[in-house]
């Protein structure tokens, strides 16, 4: 009786939006008379950071400082209509809705600045920090608050934005199944360690190795947030989950959390990430969206993991002890597959 | 821990931002750490009412009667909410896309389709006041066979699920049973192939698990309107079907949602807010309605099993030359989204990696088992998972190194991808070789120096020489030369069958830097450890 190490590994890529995409959101961007910015939007922020990747793409659209800039999400009374939050969409199609109000908004802001400058809106810039300068002569500047009060008391402007973002419905031949299902693709490679226990058949996962491309990592903070969360929901639905414990047979159902097993934090293993940016044409800055891919390579690569530790391949999930054991046993012990 | 690896891709990004780029602290932080952030349950309203449903007993059954008469005149009790109730009792919620047919019931009429199906509602001063009243509700059946695996659905002579698809399968364009995927000629890249891997993988079906279980509190407002606080995905998706359903203009409706405890797909299905506003329609009041963890676990839909065989025709020095895959959805007895889920199914296939020879069908099947739905990957996680056994499996017939015959095998931009585009921003062979090295997997040099970039839609016959595109088309089905002379890759080196040196390429690929050269790779780690630069 041994515990038993191996590596199994995955590569996979995922398509970005609605498959076929006909999936448009949009965004309003408007200034209130001081010049901060409030971001109406009717997509949800499943805690996957939403409020927070809008708010960055605005800020930096603008140019202003993102403290500034406030996303309100969620009122179909004065968001104007998304598709909703799922299918990896959020940070592509919204973020674009967003961009696009943003900039028309800009537009409007460095008139109104252009006008109090006396200058061509031309040979303004934005500096980031809550001014906007004439080019080259960064002493000739005003404050965005001070556009916002011209624009809204003196000039009769409103500093404000309109943005949707359509992916245009893909037909499908119905013979061929040729199709356009997505406009830009995000790729993962991930090696997931395992330890299995021939004795009990647990499978322990050591340690995660992964490489992201994502198109744009927006907030690399978020970013991890997703990957991470993801690998653990991941490694779950590979060793853990099930709501049918004997499918296709429905009985023995969990209720509740006390019969439906997942990894408790004490399961989290150490998961060592690298981003890698190629930016997408269509992406918010290249953007691409992460929120469903992070869980896809770590089902394959534990399962393969578990082959080179002990010699069997278990091909239904999830990957039980019961299975295991079996396996080991119909095998007649476990063997290695090879040292990686 | 996260390294962002700028010095990849470098060329083709604009790194000049100010605020894009940033770890900047999420904007609602305070709220969600400090246990303040407002959800759907969090409005508390003078008067609530609380609606429970009664479920099905049975998978499959006829309804010969439904008494309800001592629950209506049970303590707390303000109204029973019968199917006859619902306006447009019948919806299916793609037909918002104009997309399949209204196949579900709100509340079961005369059949019952799988266990806990809801058939009746109790609208009550307490959510125990309604439960107590749905357990004196008596409800006769007269059970039907019922099917439960998405092979024995499809069979001659099974139970029939759903009259709106009696065969059991979704119909696509009006025509067939399954979306088919036509690529090339694998009979023919069977033929050729020095191998062939068929094999079977079962997903089971999984729950969302949520912390905030679906839920809804409908409000009547002033001038005929309803406030609607939501945990939905989908805030128009569920308002229109919730107009629909109500027979409403959408109009009278003001869903306010944005910030929910969990999703990963499962609140799309706007499984609670129809009723929620019937009831206070009904009862000119304010009612929730939420699932409790039992109902959530075994009712709110989970992610559907998929049952998946591939077989795949694959060269000793690594090509694979064709690939077939039959795929089954289980989407329980109604549509939901499933029929959705396969069309993107088929669009995933064969996975990230350049095969001349693609043959699919996926069929998205009815059984007698809680209707499935969306989950994080919808369409793409179990095909991940089972193409990437496949493909560790293929490598170890063939003996190949794992990640140099993911590489060798990897799409690139330029490449003809099976639903006939082209493929272009790849970067598979770039995170394979990354991953690599973080992880000290060795793999040789010349697949550390391929590129995503070079070498794609053209015959990569192993060298530089010969850089002529040849894109390509899938050969007629019968005749033509054999596919793959248009694939060819550099030959890789199996073990058992070295290929001849392959001559330097003319262009040498960009290659990520070598293992070690972190330098100037900003790190993060918000979740192990503190971040440092």
């Amino acid at each position: 009786m041994a515990k038993h190490r191996g590596r199994g590994v995955a590569t996979i890529n995922y398509p970005i939006g609605m498959n076929l995409g006909g999936d448009p959101s949009q965004a309003l961007v408007h200034s209130n008379p001081t010049g901060k910015f409030s971001v109406a939007l009717s997509s949800i922020d499943l805690g996957q950071g939403m409020k927070s990747v809008t708010r960055q793409i605005c800020a930096e659209t603008l140019g202003v400082p993102v403290e500034d800039v406030y996303v309100d999400t969620a009122d179909s009374d004065t968001g104007p209509h998304c598709m909703g939050s799922f299918a990896s969409r959020g940070t592509h199609r919204v973020g674009n809705a967003v961009m696009a109000a943003a900039r028309e908004a800009r537009a409007v802001m460095m008139e109104a600045a252009a006008e109090e400058l006396e200058v061509d809106p031309g040979d303004l810039e934005t500096d980031g920090r809550g001014s906007i300068r004439v080019k080259g002569a960064p002493h000739r500047s005003i404050s965005v608050r001070d556009v916002a009060i011209a624009a809204q008391f003196r000039q009769g402007r409103t500093i404000s934005g309109r943005g949707i973002f359509l992916v245009p419905l893909s037909d499908v031949d119905p013979e061929t199944g040729e199709m356009s299902p997505a406009t830009c693709y995000a790729h993962a490679c991930l090696i997931a360690e395992v330890e299995v226990d021939d004795e009990t058949g647990e499978v322990t996962v050591l340690k995660m190795t992964s490489a992201y491309e994502v198109g744009r990592a927006l907030n690399p903070r978020l970013v991890e947030q997703q990957l991470v969360g993801g690998s653990w929901m991941g490694a779950s639905h590979a060793l853990y989950e099930t709501p049918e414990p004997y499918y296709p047979d429905t009985r023995d159902g969990p209720r509740d959390f006390g019969d439906y097993l997942m990894p408790g934090p004490g399961d989290l293993c150490p998961h060592d990430i690298s981003v890698l940016e190629r930016p997408a044409p269509d992406g918010p800055f290249g953007a691409k969206g992460i929120g469903e891919m992070c869980a896809n390579p770590v089902l394959p690569a534990v399962a393969n993991a578990i082959f080179a530790a002990v010699g069997v391949r278990i091909d239904e999930l999830p990957i039980t002890p019961e299975k295991v054991l079996r396996a080991l046993k119909a095998r007649g012990g476990a063997a290695p597959a090879r040292a990686r | 821990m996260l390294e962002l690896r700028k010095e990849i891709f470098a060329d083709e990004r604009d790194d000049n931002l100010k605020e894009v780029g940033q770890p900047t602290q999420r904007q609602d932080m305070l709220g969600h750490v400090t246990g303040t952030s407002a959800y759907y349950d969090d409005h508390r309203l003078a008067g609530l009412l609380h609606l429970k449903v009664l479920r099905s007993l049975h998978a499959h059954a006829r309804i010969r009667s439904i008494d309800d008469s001592a629950a209506a005149r049970a303590p707390g009790v303000k109204r029973i909410i019968r199917a006859a109730d619902v306006p447009v009792n019948l919806n299916t919620l793609l037909s918002l896309i104009q997309f399949g047919k209204d196949d579900e019931p709100s509340l079961a009429t005369d059949v019952v389709r799988y266990k806990g199906e809801p058939i009746l509602g109790v609208v009550a001063t307490s959510e125990h006041a309604a439960r107590q009243a749905l357990d004196l509700v008596r409800v006769s059946y007269d059970p039907l066979p019922a099917v439960f695996d998405v092979e024995e659905a499809l069979k001659p002579g099974a139970p029939s699920v759903n009259a709106i698809y009696p065969k059991n399968t979704f119909e696509y364009y009006d025509k067939y049973d399954h979306q088919k995927l036509r690529f090339g000629d694998v009979e023919a890249g069977f033929a050729q192939a020095d191998l062939l891997v068929e094999e079977r993988y079962q997903m089971s079906p999984i729950e969302h698990a949520p912390v905030e279980t679906n839920g809804s509190i409908a409000v009547p407002d002033t001038n005929g309107r309803f406030v609607v606080y939501t945990s939905t995905q989908a805030l128009f998706f569920s308002l229109d079907t919730a107009a629909k359903i109500n027979a409403m203009p959408s109009n009278q409706l003001h869903f306010i949602g944005g910030t929910v405890g969990g999703g990963f797909g499962g609140k799309v299905d706007t499984l609670t807010e129809p009723l929620a506003i019937l009831a206070a329609r009904l009862t000119g009041a304010p009612v929730r309605y939420r699932l409790s963890r039992h109902e959530e676990m075994q009712f709110g839909s989970p992610r559907g099993a998929e049952r998946i065989y591939i077989k795949d025709g694959v060269m000793r020095d690594g090509r694979i030359l064709a690939r077939e895959v039959r795929a089954y959805f289980d989407s329980g007895a109604y549509t939901r989204l499933s029929s959705y889920a396969a069309v993107k199914c088929a669009a995933h296939i064969p996975g990230p990696y350049t095969i001349p020879n693609v043959h699919a069908d996926v069929f998205c099947v009815f059984t007698n088992r809680t209707p499935s739905t969306a989950m994080r990957g919808f369409g793409v996680t179990a095909l991940d998972f089972a193409l990437e056994c496949q493909m560790d499996k293929l490598a170890v017939a063939i003996g190949m190194d794992p990640i140099e015959f993911r590489i060798l095998n990897a799409y690139r931009d330029g490449d003809m991808k099976a639903h006939r585009r082209e493929a272009k921003n790849c970067a598979l062979i770039e995170c394979a070789q990354v991953a690599a090295e973080k992880a000290n997997w060795p793999i040789r040099e010349e697949f550390r120096r391929m590129s995503s970039r070079q070498g794609g839609g053209v015959t990569r016959t192993g060298g530089g020489a010969d850089r002529t595109p040849a894109r390509v088309t899938p050969a007629a089905t019968t005749t033509g030369p054999p596919q793959r002379v248009a694939y060819e890759r550099p030959a890789a080196a199996a073990p058992a069958h070295p290929p001849p040196p392959a001559p330097p390429r003319s262009a040498p690929p960009a290659a990520p830097a070598p293992a070690g050269s972190t330098h100037g790779a900003p790190r993060f780690s918000s979740v192990f450890g503190t971040r440092r630069r």
